[in-house]
C-alpha cells in the first residue's frame, strides 16, 4: 500500500484539506435549483430499481429456500448462484458494466439497482421462508391443497411481514446507493456531482452533499416508519 | 384375516356390523435414518367409531396418523379409505383423497396471520379452483357451511379475527371447524389436547366426540392422556414400539394392559378419576398382546 | 352488528394492511400515478440499448470464459492493494471504534463524551464510502492510502454504533455487581462489560471485514486504489474477459470471507 502512495501528497494533506474546505464554503445555494430534476431521477432509480429487484427476487427466493425448492440438487444451487453473484457485486460496479453495455442514463441505473437488489432481497426472503412454522404448512397440505395453494395459504401469510420489511429496507439502501451511481454515468445526483468535481466547483459539491444527506435521512425515516407499521 | 384372530371382540361388540371406512393392512414405516416407526399394523375403523390411539412417546402414534393421509410415506402395506387405496395415489388423486380426511393438530397449526374464516375455508382448498382460493371467493355453500361450523364450535362471532388473537381452546375449535369444512369421511387428530389445560381439553374432546356422533364420522385420536381417551373414545388402540399391543373397548384397559403399553407404573393413581373397573373380568374380554 | 352480518352469510376477506378504505385508495392511486410519472421520466434510447445487447452478450461470454492471464499483473496488484486496505482499515477501525463505542454508550459515558462520540458516529454514517473516498482522494492524492482512510472512517461509524448499542444492552445487574465491589470505572469496563461484549465485537469486526472487502473493490473507481481501478480500466477498454475474471475473483473472495467469517462467528459464540 505504501509504495504506491505519493507521500508528498500525504504530507500536503492538511493544506489541501483546508484549501478544499475553504472552497467548499460558503455553499452556492443557487445551485439547488438545478438539483430538483436529478433528485427526482435518483428517487426513480431507487424506487423502480427496487421494484424490479423485488419482483425477480421473489421466485428466486422460493427456488432457493430448502423447503420450497423443486429440486435440491439442481434448481437450488442455481438460485443460490444468482443470489451470490448479485450480492457480491456492488451496485456501482453493476452500473459501470451497464453503462458500458446499454449506454449512460437512468435505465442503466435502474437495472444496476435492480440487479444488486435481487441477491439482497432473495437472500433475506429465502431465510425467512426457511424459518416458517412447518406445522401450518402441513395442516394446509392435509386439506388436499395443491402446491400453489399451500404457498398462498400457509407460506405467504407467514413471510409477508418479513417481505415488506426487507423490501423497504432495501429501498432505503437503494436511495443511498442511487445518489452516487451518476459518477459512472448512470443518472441522478451523482451526475451533477461528477460534473461539479471535474470543474472543481467545490461550493456546488457542498450543496450536493447536503441534498444527499437530507435525502438519506428522509428515506431512513420513511423506511423506519413503514417497517414499524407492517411488523 | 389376522386381525380377526387377534381381536374378535372389536368387530362383534364395537363395529356392530357397520360399514368399514378405513382399513389398514400390515402397514409399516421405516424412516430414512433406519428408525423403525411402525411394524405390521392392521386394523379397520367402521363409520362413527371414535378410536383413541394411546402409547408412550415415540411409539409411532404420530407416524401412524400421518401415514393415513400420506403426510408421511408408508414403507409398505396398504391403506383403504372406502374403496380407495391411498398408498397407491400420487399428485392430484392424492390431494383429492386428502380432502376426504380431516385432520386436527397438536399445536392447532392454524395459519396464524389469516382470519378465522380463511382458516376454516382453507378446508375447501382441495375442492375449489386455484383462482377462487387466491381471491378468497369461495362458493356460497362453502361460506354457509363455514358459518354453520363456526356456530357449532361456539365461535360464531369471531370469524374476522386473526387466528393469533384467539386463545388455545378457541384455536383448536377453529382447527376442528377447518377439518369438518372438508366434509371428511374420516377425522384424524394428532394430540388435539396436548397444548390445552385439563378443562379445555375435556371440552375439546367432548366437542370432537359430539360432532363424530352427529355426523356418524369415524375418528382416530392420537392422545397421551389415558383418562381422556377412556372417557371419550369408543375403542382404544395401544401402540408400543410401533406395534399394536392392545385393541379393545376403553373398559378393558386394565392395569395389565397399561403395563403392556407403557411399561410398569402404579396405574391406580392414573385411573383414579375413571370408574372403578373389575380388571380381571374386563381383561378377559380384550386380548392383550404381550411383547416378547 | 355481527348478527346482521351472519344472517346475510356473505363473507369478504377484511383488508390486511390499511383498514380505512379511503387511505387504501389514496395510497393505491398515488402509487399508480407515481409509477406512470416515474416510468415516463425515464428516457430510453432503445436503439442504443439494442446495440448494447450485443455487447451485453459479449460480456456474458467474457464472464463465462474469463481471461485471467493477459492482465494478471494488474489484477494481482489490485487484489493485493484491496486485501491490504481491507485488513489494515478493519484493524484500525476496530482499534479506534472501541473507545468511541464505549464513549457512545449511555450507561458508561458522561453526557459530553456521549454527545461528542454520537455526533462522530452520525457524521461517519451519513456519508457513504464513495463520497468520503472522493474527498480523501482530493486531499491525499490517488492511491490506496486514501482508500485505507476511507474504509477506516466508514468502519468507525459502523462498529462504534453497533458496539455502543451492545454495551447499552448489557446486563446491568452484572455491572452493578462489579460496581458494588468498589471497582473503578476502568475495572467495571474490564470485568463486567468486556466479558459480555467481546464475542459480539469479534462478530462485528468480521462482518465489517466482509463489508470492507466489498467496498475496497469499489472505491478504486474514484481513484482510491484497489482492484476497482483495474476493473474500471478493463471495462473502459471493453476487455470483458478480463473484467469477467476480476468479477469472478471478487465473488470468490467475498464468498470465502463470508463463509469463514460466519464460521468463526459461530465458533466465537
Amino acid at each position: 500500500m505504501t509504495e504506491d502512495t505519493i507521500w508528498a501528497f500525504v504530507a500536503d494533506a492538511p493544506r489541501q484539506a483546508s484549501d478544499i474546505g475553504g472552497r467548499m464554503l460558503p455553499p452556492r445555494w443557487g445551485y439547488l435549483n438545478q438539483l430538483w430534476q436529478p433528485l427526482w431521477d435518483t428517487l426513480n432509480i431507487a424506487t423502480l430499481g427496487t421494484l424490479i429487484g423485488v419482483i425477480i427476487a421473489i421466485p428466486v427466493a422460493f427456488l432457493a429456500a430448502g423447503n420450497t425448492t423443486p429440486s435440491r440438487h439442481f434448481v437450488r444451487p442455481m438460485a443460490l448462484l444468482i443470489i451470490v453473484t448479485s450480492r457480491s457485486i456492488n451496485s456501482l460496479i453493476w452500473a459501470l458494466l451497464l453503462v458500458a453495455i446499454i449506454g449512460p442514463g437512468l435505465l442503466a441505473g435502474i437495472v444496476a439497482i435492480g440487479l444488486r437488489s435481487i441477491g439482497f432481497v432473495a437472500k433475506l426472503l429465502y431465510e425467512a421462508i426457511e424459518e416458517i412454522d412447518e406445522n401450518q404448512v402441513e395442516a394446509v397440505r392435509a386439506t388436499g391443497a395443491s402446491r400453489v395453494q399451500v404457498i398462498d395459504y400457509a407460506i405467504i401469510p407467514q413471510i409477508l411481514p418479513a417481505f415488506w420489511g426487507i423490501s423497504v429496507f432495501r429501498w432505503d439502501i437503494n436511495i443511498r446507493e442511487s445518489t452516487i451511481l451518476g459518477l459512472v454515468g448512470a443518472g441522478g445526483l451523482g451526475l451533477q456531482l461528477q460534473s461539479s468535481l471535474s470543474t472543481l466547483a467545490w461550493n456546488q459539491v457542498t450543496v450536493i452533499f447536503l441534498v444527499i444527506v437530507a435525502t438519506v435521512v428522509v428515506s431512513e425515516w420513511v423506511s423506519a416508519k413503514v417497517r414499524r407499521a407492517v411488523l | 384375516m389376522s386381525r380377526d384372530v387377534l381381536n374378535p371382540l372389536t368387530h362383534i361388540n364395537i363395529s356392530n356390523g357397520k360399514k368399514t371406512v378405513l382399513e389398514l393392512k400390515s402397514l409399516s414405516k421405516t424412516y430414512k435414518t433406519g428408525d423403525r416407526a411402525l411394524t405390521d399394523i392392521s386394523f379397520s375403523v367402521p363409520a362413527g367409531q371414535v378410536v383413541g390411539l394411546i402409547g408412550p412417546s415415540g411409539a409411532g402414534k404420530s407416524s401412524l396418523i400421518r401415514c393415513i393421509n400420506r403426510l408421511v410415506e408408508p414403507s409398505s402395506g396398504s391403506i383403504y379409505l372406502g374403496e380407495t387405496e391411498l398408498t397407491k395415489l400420487s399428485g392430484r388423486a392424492l390431494r383429492q383423497a386428502r380432502r376426504r380426511i380431516g385432520m386436527i393438530f397438536q399445536e392447532y397449526a392454524l395459519v396464524e396471520r389469516l382470519t378465522v374464516m380463511e382458516n376454516v375455508l382453507s378446508g375447501r382448498l382441495g375442492y375449489v379452483s386455484g383462482w377462487r382460493s387466491f381471491l378468497r371467493r369461495y362458493p356460497q355453500t362453502d361460506i354457509d357451511q363455514a358459518f354453520g361450523l363456526l356456530e357449532r364450535v361456539g365461535l360464531g362471532d369471531h370469524y374476522n379475527k386473526r387466528a393469533d388473537e384467539l386463545s388455545g381452546g378457541q384455536r383448536q375449535r377453529v382447527g376442528i371447524a377447518r377439518a369438518l369444512e372438508q366434509n371428511p369421511e374420516l377425522l384424524l387428530a394428532d394430540e388435539p389436547t396436548a397444548s390445552l389445560d385439563p378443562k379445555t381439553s375435556r371440552q375439546i374432546m367432548r366437542l370432537i366426540q359430539g360432532v363424530c356422533r352427529e355426523m356418524n364420522l369415524p375418528a382416530i385420536i392420537n392422545i397421551h392422556d389415558v383418562v381422556l381417551a377412556q372417557n371419550f373414545a369408543d375403542r382404544i388402540i395401544g401402540l408400543r414400539a410401533g406395534q399394536v399391543v392392545f385393541d379393545g373397548p376403553p373398559s378393558a384397559l386394565s392395569h395389565k394392559a397399561l403395563t403392556c403399553i407403557y411399561g410398569a407404573e402404579d396405574w391406580d393413581q392414573v385411573q383414579q378419576s375413571s370408574e372403578s373397573q373389575n380388571d380381571e373380568f374386563l381383561f378377559s374380554n380384550a386380548k392383550v398382546l404381550e411383547l416378547t | 352488528m355481527t348478527g346482521a352480518i351472519t344472517s346475510l352469510r356473505t363473507w369478504k376477506r377484511p383488508p390486511v394492511l390499511l383498514k380505512d378504505p379511503r387511505w387504501r385508495w389514496t395510497i393505491l392511486l398515488g402509487s399508480a400515478i407515481y409509477l406512470v410519472l416515474a416510468i415516463s421520466s425515464v428516457e430510453v434510447n432503445w436503439f442504443r440499448v439494442y446495440e448494447g445487447l450485443e455487447r451485453g452478450w459479449k460480456f456474458i461470454q467474457g464472464f463465462l470464459s474469463p481471461d485471467f492471464n493477459s492482465r494478471w499483473r494488474d489484477i494481482q496488484a489490485g487484489l493485493v492493494e484491496s486485501l491490504t486496505m481491507t485488513l489494515t482499515s478493519t484493524a484500525a477501525g476496530v482499534l479506534i471504534s472501541v473507545p468511541i463505542g464505549i464513549g457512545a454508550a449511555r450507561n458508561l459515558a458522561p453526557a459530553p463524551v456521549y454527545m461528542f462520540c454520537r455526533s462522530l458516529i452520525t457524521l461517519s454514517r451519513s456519508f457513504q464510502e464513495i463520497i468520503i473516498a472522493i474527498l480523501l482522494v482530493a486531499m491525499f492524492g490517488f492511491g490506496p492510502f486514501a482508500g485505507f482512510l476511507t474504509l477506516t472512517f466508514a468502519s468507525i461509524g459502523f462498529l462504534s454504533k453497533l458496539l455502543a448499542e451492545d454495551i447499552e444492552g448489557c446486563d446491568s445487574a452484572q455491572i452493578e455487581a462489579i460496581r458494588a465491589t468498589g471497582a473503578g470505572w476502568w475495572q467495571v469496563v474490564n470485568y463486567a462489560v468486556q466479558s459480555q461484549v467481546m464475542p459480539r465485537l469479534i462478530g462485528l469486526s468480521l462482518y465489517r471485514l466482509d463489508i470492507n472487502f466489498r467496498e475496497s473493490s469499489v472505491i478504486g473507481i474514484v481513484g482510491a486504489g484497489g482492484v476497482g481501478a483495474t476493473l474500471n480500466t478493463a471495462i473502459d477498454r471493453y476487455e470483458y474477459d478480463s473484467a469477467g475474471a476480476i468479477l469472478i475473483i471478487i465473488i470468490a473472495i467475498v464468498l470465502v470471507v463470508e463463509y469463514s467469517s460466519s464460521y468463526i462467528r459461530r465458533w466465537a459464540q
